[in-house]
């Protein structure tokens, strides 16, 4: 008998770990040249990638989600999973307050609500307008070629008067009651997700913690689930912003705000559809608010369809998946997700054993040969 | 593994990789989960270094009770060798320094285990550890986990009841083979992992804890020692095992121990032919080593 049970487990975890890095390196053979990836190239030339993984991650560490894309070669839902594992290692010591937004830092700025909004609108880093071709000379760029379009930008670049914060596109409809002021006896602290379970019906804290760091697709997938048809919400987009937000830390000592760092953040508002607050009450628009670590707009925009649609199904029922709180946020995590699917990899010799014995009692009882 | 270089050189990761403050969280969550025999208790789940799906209910509940001096045995599909048992009892020899492990259930204190109950007795002094994919029976009836936790505390299992019914209309037998929902101490239903039906009479009573622990779904919960565990069932159709006898009606022998009262593994030789082996591999190999013994004391 040659097949004995799944024997000889940790020389074969040795081999496939052994394997993988093999592929990692094997450029390195037939190429003089070849240098391992530095975490600063992909800090700074794969910024997307690493804005992903410190997002669906959950921790704002980019050092570590660049290693995290180096070791995983480059699988987002791996490296996301490296650096949330490294954080459930790290004890919580301290909390922020909450952050006003409208201290960002901002390199891009956008509504599509309004076309003069106070501070202006400011297209900044995007690929919306880029035609999506091919950039054949990027097969083979020069470091010369490389250093000099950074250079020329900045020499190039004017000297604008830039404010320092820019007000908040809802304030203004808020001003014109055209919103409903932000409501004084909302939870100020928010709910922690990564220190309480999720028991529903859940804060809305905690759903958007949860879809702050859900997976980029899955989030994606849902939000236009309700956007084409399984949903009602048609969104305007208020605010869409991209920035370094301020963090502020108790002082260990004096307990005073200071401030600790900054963090790269993309934030939207949208804007929906009105609805009175209450039967017969003052008709007006409904909010809809998505916020994650790094610049991912299509998170955000995705986060805030589904904060509006699921805030409806929590005060009227919901209507469709996406207005579901458990059925959105349960199933858009993607460190919980992918490693539910993986583990179908994993032996189910016993299960299955189970499986046969009620299928052959069955097939017997049907009369049909086992 | 290269995974984790640290551990090995200096202090960069906690005895048990997880901090303190999860791991008080966790042990109180068990008190609660014994306290209310059954009863799923949420709790904040922490990610783990490997897949969720892959244990790590059951490997935070793990490093959340071990101590030092603790005797530690890792079983997945019955066997101490499998890939992910190997990869599981390697992660907590790398993180719990001083701890030992085992492949023999007699001697491990701590046993933790994907699908199978260990062949031989459990002792009071033994707990047993069970990954759990999915906690919660009712999800089959039920999809919505805030309608299933008002249906758990009225004991309401009706749903249950009627899906057994309705499998015995359909196919004249009930057709779940493993996860088969349990009640514990007369309330509350649980899915006793994806176990087989063979181990589930072995939790009723038993004289070891057992706790279960669902990673991903964030629940604990626990069958005290000497505590009901009844198979859901109806008087007139029975709750029955998996059944291990050939057309003649003989119960099958491990091809390997010829042990006739274990779970047994179905597999194909080379040749073609069925082949049944203990999926238990400790109490296959201790019941080849006294055969071997005895022979030995024969010749």
């Amino acid at each position: 008998m040659s097949y004995v049970a799944i024997k000889g487990g940790g020389r074969a975890i040795a081999g496939a770990a052994a394997v993988t890095e093999y592929l990692r390196t094997e450029e390195g053979l037939g190429n003089p040249d070849a240098e391992p990836l530095e975490i600063d190239a992909i800090l700074h030339q794969l910024r997307h990638l690493v804005d992903r993984v410190v997002s669906e991650g959950g921790v704002y560490h980019p050092q570590f989600a660049a290693l995290a894309v180096k070791q995983s070669l480059g699988d987002t839902l791996e490296a996301a999973f490296a650096l949330r594992a490294w954080r459930s290692t790290r004890p919580r010591l301290s909390a922020t307050p909450p952050l006003d937004t409208s201290r960002m830092r901002l390199i891009r700025r956008i509504s599509s609500a309004f076309k003069e909004i106070p501070g202006g609108q400011m297209l900044g880093p995007t690929p919306d307008y880029a035609l999506r071709l091919l950039r054949l000379e990027l097969m083979d760029e020069s470091p010369e070629a490389f250093r000099a379009v950074a250079r020329d930008w900045l020499e190039n670049c004017r000297e604008a008067q830039l404010p320092d914060s820019y007000p908040k596109v809802l304030d203004a409809l808020r001003a014109e009651g055209l919103l409903p002021p932000v409501a004084k006896t909302r939870r100020q602290t928010a709910f922690d997700i990564t220190r309480e379970p999720l028991v529903f019906p859940v804060p809305r804290s905690a759903a958007l913690a949860t879809m702050a760091r859900a997976e980029t697709g899955s989030l994606l997938a849902i939000a236009y689930s309700n956007m084409r048809g399984y949903g009602d919400v048609h969104p305007t987009v208020a605010e869409l912003r991209v920035g370094y937000l301020p963090v502020l830390l108790p002082h260990p000592v004096t307990g005073e705000l200071a401030e600790a760092g900054e963090v790269l953040m993309t934030e939207c508002e949208v804007v929906a559809m009105y609805a009175a607050a209450e039967p017969g009450g003052k008709p007006q628009f409904t909010v809809g608010y998505g916020a994650c670590f790094g610049h991912n707009e299509v998170k955000a925009i995705s986060m805030a369809i589904l904060d509006r649609a699921l805030q409806k199904g929590m005060q009227d029922g919901p209507a469709n998946p996406s207005e579901d709180p458990e059925f959105v946020l349960l199933h858009v995590d993607g460190v919980d997700s992918m490693g539910f699917a993986s583990h179908y990899k994993m032996p189910h010799y016993v299960t299955f054993q189970s499986d046969l014995d009620r299928l052959r009692t069955t097939q017997q009882k049907s009369g049909e040969p086992a | 593994m290269n995974a984790m270089p640290h551990t090995t050189g200096g202090n960069a990761y906690n005895f048990g990789f997880l901090d303190e403050y999860a791991k008080k969280e966790i042990r109180r969550a068990v008190l609660k989960a014994i306290a209310i025999p059954g009863y799923q208790v949420p709790y904040a789940s922490r990610e783990m270094p490997m897949g969720r799906g892959f244990g790590t209910g059951g490997l935070q509940l793990t490093l959340a009770l071990i101590g030092p001096g603790e005797v530690v045995k890792v079983i997945d599909q019955g066997s101490d060798d499998s890939v992910n048992a190997v990869n599981l009892r390697r992660f907590i020899e790398m993180t719990c320094p001083g701890v030992s492990t085992t492949t023999r259930t007699a001697e491990a204190s701590l046993i933790q285990s994907r699908h199978r109950i260990p062949e031989r007795p459990l002792t009071p002094t033994q707990i047993l550890v069970l990954q759990v994919p999915y906690p919660d029976p009712l999800v089959v009836v039920e999809p919505s986990e805030d309608k299933r936790k008002i249906m758990h505390g009225e004991a309401d299992y009706s749903r249950l009841l009627v899906k057994l019914y309705e499998d015995i209309v359909q196919f004249d037998e009930i057709t779940i083979s493993h996860r088969y929902p349990t009640r514990i101490n007369g309330h509350y239903v649980i899915d006793p992992s994806p176990i087989p039906r063979w181990d589930v009479p072995r939790l009723d009573h038993a004289a070891a804890l057992t706790l279960f622990g669902a990673g991903r779904e964030k629940k604990i919960y626990a069958v005290p020692p000497h505590t009901r565990a009844e198979p859901l069932a109806f008087s007139d159709v029975p709750f029955r095992v998996e059944d291990f006898r050939d057309e003649a009606g003989r119960r099958r022998a491990c091809a390997r121990c010829g042990c006739t009262d274990s779970f047994l593994d179905e597999f194909s030789s080379d040749a073609g032919e069925k082949v049944y082996q203990c999926s238990d591999t400790d109490w296959c190999d201790e019941k080849l080593l006294r055969k071997e013994s005895l022979r030995g004391e024969a010749a």
